[in-house]
């Protein structure tokens, strides 16, 4: 292992394009000139469960999960998964945060309730927090389910990252129909940031 | 050229360029995409087999035809296909053969976390681990050169974290060169008669102890020299941890797992003060190394449940860990059969009418899951059938009503057709509900003997799963729409009063199917706030649509996400007051 790490945490619900935003990201860092690991768990996790993908980059990178503790940036899909991730997170991690409730079916069925407050939680630990309406920025930028492309471009205001790359890696992996609306939505999200 | 890949990618890729022909498997979760990711090489013939060991039994008839095959294959699929791998290890190989076995340590998706390099010093097969992407691609090319030189399979292990991580991976060009395949009599070799078998065993002693000799040199088995303080013997995913967390340890990484270098961990162990191994699940290398009398430190630090991360490494080490937030509890997120899910109201009626269900491995097995929570047991794949057949012989006539095993198509046309031939034939009275969505819908969806359609998308005979139920002596067969609950219902508790096997096909796509036409989309529905009375009947569904919005403590009303709702029309029919319905 030589010279720095940067660990990102990118945390979500099945089904939100969290695995698509991280093979951008991968793409992104590979393009750049950096040695980059992605680790996640697919399988059940594609039936509404949580999803966590875990990437890493820098000059050689080791092990292919972020180390308990370590996360510099936390992407996040929905409050209450980002939440439930920070004990993964290095003291003084940057966060952005999708403002974006998804009920657990504990919750849809009435069982529980969803935790009040996480915003002001996740903020007194982590004052470098961006909240942002991801479904309303994905909306104007012309469809809903680019929300996943509007997080990227806030997390690419964190990075220090040549815009081309970014924009190169979404002409790569989305459908090409698609590639004007995530360019569009990857903006949205890199000024709301 | 570089390219990022899963380690599943790279196997596929790997295999491309060390000239395979052929490639099976049957899908599992961490190993599926190895066969998905083989089907852009258009000079393989990958397939999907209707289990484990028939896609060994492939590789093997193609290996033996003088062509290299690719079988892949979950940790526990290996258990299904060790009846041709222990005799394959005899007769050797024509063509190269590397098995890949996806091993899950922490059963992110899998009903245990068996270690399977146990399996190669189990048949007497060398077997390689790699630690990254670039390992999985490079290690599947060597292990074909492997098995030609050796004259034996070879066995890849991946865990999951190598499945399914990516990395960077630089592609190379194909081999070329390679004999092409043409019939070739050996009958001594490839007839395992006690009499051929006698001459084979001899030889694959005598192979393991070349491949001994052949692992010292082996460049995969990596000496790395830093400080000599503490030596760490280590392989696959681990040793990227150990890089992490022991930066200036000493390593001695082993690519070749079985059989283990000992001239080279002697060497190894002679030039480290302190000697750890490090390795996930069962202390395998470290009891080998123990018994040819080196000291060494493993299992007394390091877990042998669940998978490693650096964090425990670190705790096993006795470093400093950084400061930790904690959480309180919050509710879970488990996974959930999806909105419009043709399992549901099955589960939904097999928990009303209380029957003890033996199930098995799929999506239904989410059946467990509250609200539903219809199933008891799960053992393996297929196992829901004889598990009923063994039950009824134990109870009495009242009880033996009560069984139903839950079993779906592509389960139980990978090991459930035996055990209904036996159910059948030994006349046990329980009651099969085959789930037949078309697909093999937990792995993600793969093309099965009953959906009409190979891995290569080619059209092919779809098995007539009534037919073949009836060939095996079923005489109570009932075809079923389970998105009539009210039919459902009738047809389940007719069937379980019966005292004679029966068996009950649900037919209704899985909603996930990708192909145009087979899965059609309902009208919305919707809940009428005037009409519902909160009495929360449809939440025992457990539909990821259906969404309780709190009054207060106790009240409260349903609502529907119009996004998820497929329109199955499930809730309507369980909704006593006409409060749900389509959207207008």
């Amino acid at each position: 292992m030589s010279g720095k790490i940067t660990n990102i945490l990118m945390v979500g619900v099945g089904g939100q394009g969290t695995l698509l935003a991280s093979e951008i990201l991968s793409e992104v860092l590979k393009e750049a000139g950096f040695d980059v690991k992605k680790s996640e768990i697919h399988g059940m996790s594609q039936r509404g469960g949580s999803v966590v993908s875990h990437v890493r980059f820098g000059n050689e990178v080791n092990s292919p999960i972020i180390p308990e503790g370590e996360a510099d940036i936390l992407l996040g899909f929905e409050l209450l998964e980002s939440y439930r991730y920070l004990p993964l997170l290095k003291k003084g991690c940057k966060l952005v945060v999708n403002d974006l409730k998804i009920n657990p079916s504990i919750v849809s069925t009435g069982g529980e309730a969803y935790p009040e407050g996480l915003e002001e939680k996740i903020r007194q630990r982590f004052p470098d927090c961006i909240l942002l309406d991801g479904l309303k920025l994905a909306t104007s930028a012309g469809n809903a389910k680019t929300a996943n492309t509007v997080l990227i471009g806030a997390l690419s205001k964190r990075l220090d990252i040549d815009e081309k790359y970014w924009l190169a890696a979404i002409g790569k992996m989305v459908p090409p129909k698609a590639v004007e609306i995530n360019r569009k939505a990857f903006y949205l999200g890199r000024e709301a940031a | 050229m570089k390219e990022i890949l899963s380690g599943n990618e790279a196997i596929a890729r790997g295999a491309f360029e060390a000239g395979v022909r052929v490639a099976s498997a049957y899908p599992g979760t961490p190993s599926t995409e190895i066969l998905e990711n083989i089907v852009q090489y258009k000079n393989i013939d990958a397939s999907w087999a209707p289990n484990e060991k028939v896609a060994l039994e492939v590789g093997i008839g193609a290996s033996f035809g003088g062509g290299r095959a690719l079988v892949t294959m979950k940790h526990v699929g290996v258990n299904v296909a060790a009846d041709p791998l222990f005799t394959f290890s005899y007769t050797g190989v024509n063509g190269g053969l590397v098995l890949v076995s996806a091993d899950d340590p922490e059963m992110h998706s899998s009903q245990n976390e068996q270690d399977n390099r146990n399996y190669a010093r189990f048949a007497k097969v060398p077997m390689l681990e790699p630690s990254d992407s670039q390992e999985c691609k490079d290690f599947t090319r060597l292990a074909f050169d492997i098995s030609e030189q050796f004259d034996t399979p070879v066995m890849l292990r991946t865990t999951t974290r190598t499945s399914h991580g990516k990395s960077i991976v630089t592609l190379e060009e194909p081999v070329t060169g390679l004999p092409i395949p043409k019939l070739t009599r050996n009958a001594a070799k490839f007839v395992m008669l006690p009499g051929n078998a006698k001459v084979r065993h001899p030889f694959i002693e005598e192979r393991t102890l070349k491949l001994k000799e052949y692992g010292k040199n082996l460049p995969i088995n990596r000496v790395e020299i830093r400080d000599t303080a503490i030596g760490v013997i280590t392989s696959g995913v681990p040793y990227q941890y150990v890089r992490e967390v022991l930066p200036e340890a000493s390593v001695l990484k082993l690519g070749m797992v079985y059989p283990l270098p000992d001239q080279l961990i002697r060497e190894f162990a002679a030039k480290v003060d302190k000697l750890y191994v490090v390795e996930e699940l069962d202390p395998f290398m470290e009891e080998q190394i123990k018994a040819i009398g080196i000291t060494v430190l493993g299992k007394e630090i390091i877990p042998v449940c669940g998978e490693l991360t650096p964090g425990i490494l670190r705790k096993a080490f006795n470093l400093p860990e950084p400061e930790k937030n904690t959480v309180e509890k919050l509710p879970g997120r488990p996974p959930n059969m999806c909105p419009g899910c043709p399992h549901r109201g099955v589960f939904y009626t097999l928990n009303q009418l209380k029957a003890y269900v033996t199930g098995d491995i799929g999506c239904y097995t989410l059946g467990f899951l509250p609200p539903l929570s219809a199933m008891d047991t799960c053992v393996c794949m297929g196992a829901s059938i004889g598990n009923a057949t063994g039950i009824t012989k134990v109870l009495s006539p009242e009880e033996q009503k009560k069984i139903v095993a839950v079993i779906g198509d592509s389960t139980f046309l990978h090991s459930g057709i035996t055990g209904l031939l036996d159910m059948v034939y030994n006349k046990a009275p329980a009651t099969v509900i085959i789930l037949d969505n078309r697909i093999t819908a937990m792995t993600g969806r793969q093309e099965n003997p009953a959906s009409g359609y190979t891995l290569m998308g080619e059209e092919t005979f779809q098995v007539d799963l009534p037919q073949l139920v009836s060939a095996l002596g079923v005489k109570n067969i009932r075809i079923l729409d389970p998105l009539d609950l009210a039919e459902t219902k009738k047809v389940l508790q007719e069937e379980m009063d019966r005292a004679e096997p029966s068996v009950i096909i649900t037919q209704r796509p899985c909603v996930l199917i990708k192909r145009e036409g087979v899965f059609k989309r309902g009208n919305t529905f919707e809940v009428d706030l005037e009409l519902c009375t909160g009495c929360r009947a449809c939440l025992k569904l457990g539909c990821p649509a259906i969404i309780w919005q709190a009054e207060g403590e106790k009240k409260g009303k349903a609502t529907i996400d119009p996004q998820l709702c497929t329109g199955c029309t499930i809730c309507e029919q369980v909704c006593k007051f006409n409060a749900i319905g389509a959207k207008k």
